[in-house]
């Protein structure tokens, strides 16, 4: 369920660190506590984001939750898929349903970050 | 340091554990939210028929010669009018016109009423009616001594007729049987919170459980589904009805919230009463209206409302309609200002985004 190759946020984030790009996303985990989404709100390419501070909202038919960034850096790219179809985000929050795209400014905050395995633990989610 | 009061539960509660329900605190309760999915079970309601637990509901009875007096100078509708078998919507009011709370009240027989309350509002309720009884009357808190089913939609009828030998289609709406569901006693009242047809059953807690699991295994070919209070809540929105601590509470009055209909004055005297015919004679101040976002966004709970670049009023309730493709909801107004068609404004995340006042209910099933 939980990728290995990611890393989690206790806001239940994820972020998958190639080079130095991170794609940023929101857990399986997090999709299922906000319910059905019905709106997605992304920073504009160019905006640089900071560890912590929050990137954008997501919006379900029950409320508004912030999104943080689980990294720092620009932001290079965003889901457009998103604007259309932000029901995706409750299908496919791993894979298809990516938030945005950063170029990290501080590569080395990974470590804060927790494993798939850690991840788990910390929601109590059954392996 | 103090330990959070446990929650109360419902007969159901494992029940909705072991249907993966996501459970929330609602109002001191542990209640199920969703357990699919919200959008999917006010549609199951909408097209065919949901099954909701509403165990946390309180219950309040009066019984005596005078219980009819107690209860009419009580609450704001004429209880005096009612049938045996027949509910009522009505208000429960402080001397200054604000809502106790909005409750229904049901005759079951000359000298005893059944009043359904709000779950957070039960013990004030009960306090409150206590401390009006000056009649030969008496106030019994009931809640412990029952469990409520609500099933509602186009096929709730079909689903709960399986179930019981009371003829369902004798009951009008907004009456109420006596009978079993299940071979457990039962009361069984037309009224419900979704703008569907529906039924709200009333039994003993230690039937409940088996009851909900037969509601759902012969309303399985209709494509029955078990709803949370997500649910509850869109489908109510859409049908225009007031949530206790959103478009009504302490401060508001009947006038204000819409719904001067249940609210009787000729009936004689009754706790509120000089306090809305003064509101009435000098006029409100401000009101409660519909509304549909224009752009996009959804106002929510609390959200500021600007009429011409300024503030103006408030956001009571906001949601998607699921059943409308619209963002909806409730706000207060200047009264000037609450009809519809009106332009209006509501600041969401610091942005104002354009909506405007519509008619309500949103939503009307066809009859």
């Amino acid at each position: 369920m939980y990728p290995d190759n990611f890393r989690y946020t206790k806001e239940h984030e994820w972020v998958l660190v190639e080079e130095d790009t991170g794609t940023i996303g929101i857990t399986d985990h997090a999709q299922q506590e906000l319910g059905d989404i019905v709106y997605v709100d992304l920073p504009k390419v160019g905006v640089h984001v900071e560890l912590g501070k929050s990137l954008g909202s997501v919006e379900s038919v029950k409320a508004v939750s912030d999104i943080y960034a689980p990294l720092s850096g620009e932001v290079t790219e965003i889901n457009k898929l998103l604007a259309e179809a932000p029901e995706k985000l409750n299908q496919d929050p791993h894979g298809e349903a990516w938030l945005v795209k950063i170029h990290l400014s501080a590569p080395a905050e990974i470590q804060n970050l927790m494993s798939a395995a850690e991840y788990q633990t910390y929601i109590g989610a059954e392996k | 340091m103090s330990a959070a009061p446990a929650l109360k539960t419902t007969p159901l509660n494992s029940i909705h554990r072991s249907l993966g329900a996501k459970m929330v605190d609602f109002g001191g309760w542990d209640m199920p939210v969703q357990y699919t999915g919200i959008i999917n079970e006010h549609q199951a309601v909408r097209r065919a028929v949901g099954v909701f637990d509403v165990s946390h509901m309180g219950e309040i009875e009066i019984h005596g010669p005078e219980a009819a007096k107690l209860a009419d100078f009580a609450t704001t509708n004429a209880v005096h009018k009612l049938k045996i078998g027949q509910a009522q919507y009505s208000g429960l009011l402080y001397a200054h016109g604000g809502f106790v709370d909005d409750i229904l009240v049901h005759k079951v027989a000359e000298d005893h009423y059944f009043l359904c309350v709000n779950a957070a509002n039960q013990e004030k309720d009960f306090e409150h009616i206590r401390s009006l009884n000056r009649f030969d009357a008496r106030v019994d808190f009931s809640s412990d001594r029952y469990a409520q089913l609500a099933v509602q939609g186009p096929k709730a009828r079909d689903t709960v007729q399986k179930l019981t030998p009371v003829d369902l289609a004798a009951i009008r709406y907004y009456w109420f049987a006596d009978g079993e569901v299940c071979a457990a006693p039962a009361r069984i009242a037309r009224t419900g919170y979704t703008g569907e047809d529906g039924f709200e059953i009333y039994v003993a807690p230690a039937h409940a459980a088996r009851i909900w699991n037969e509601v759902l295994k012969v309303g399985a070919e209709f494509g029955i589904k078990p709803c949370g209070l997500g649910a509850r809540n869109t489908l109510r929105l859409e049908a225009g009805m007031a949530l206790y601590g959103h478009e009504i509470d302490a401060s508001i009055s009947p006038l204000e919230a819409g719904c001067e209909w249940i609210v009787k004055f000729d009936k004689g005297d009754f706790v509120g009463r000089e306090a809305l015919l003064r509101q009435k004679e000098k006029g409100i101040k401000r009101k409660l209206a519909g509304f549909e976002m224009r752009g996009r966004g959804i106002g929510r709970d609390g959200y500021e409302v600007l009429v011409s670049g300024s503030p103006a009023g408030w956001v009571t309730s906001g949601s998607p309609s699921p059943t409308l493709n619209r963002n909806i909801g409730f706000c207060y107004l200047p009264a000037q200002h609450a009809q519809p068609g009106k332009a209006i404004r509501i600041m969401i995340r610091n942005q104002p985004v354009d909506a405007v006042t519509v008619e309500t209910p949103f939503y009307k099933r066809a009859k």
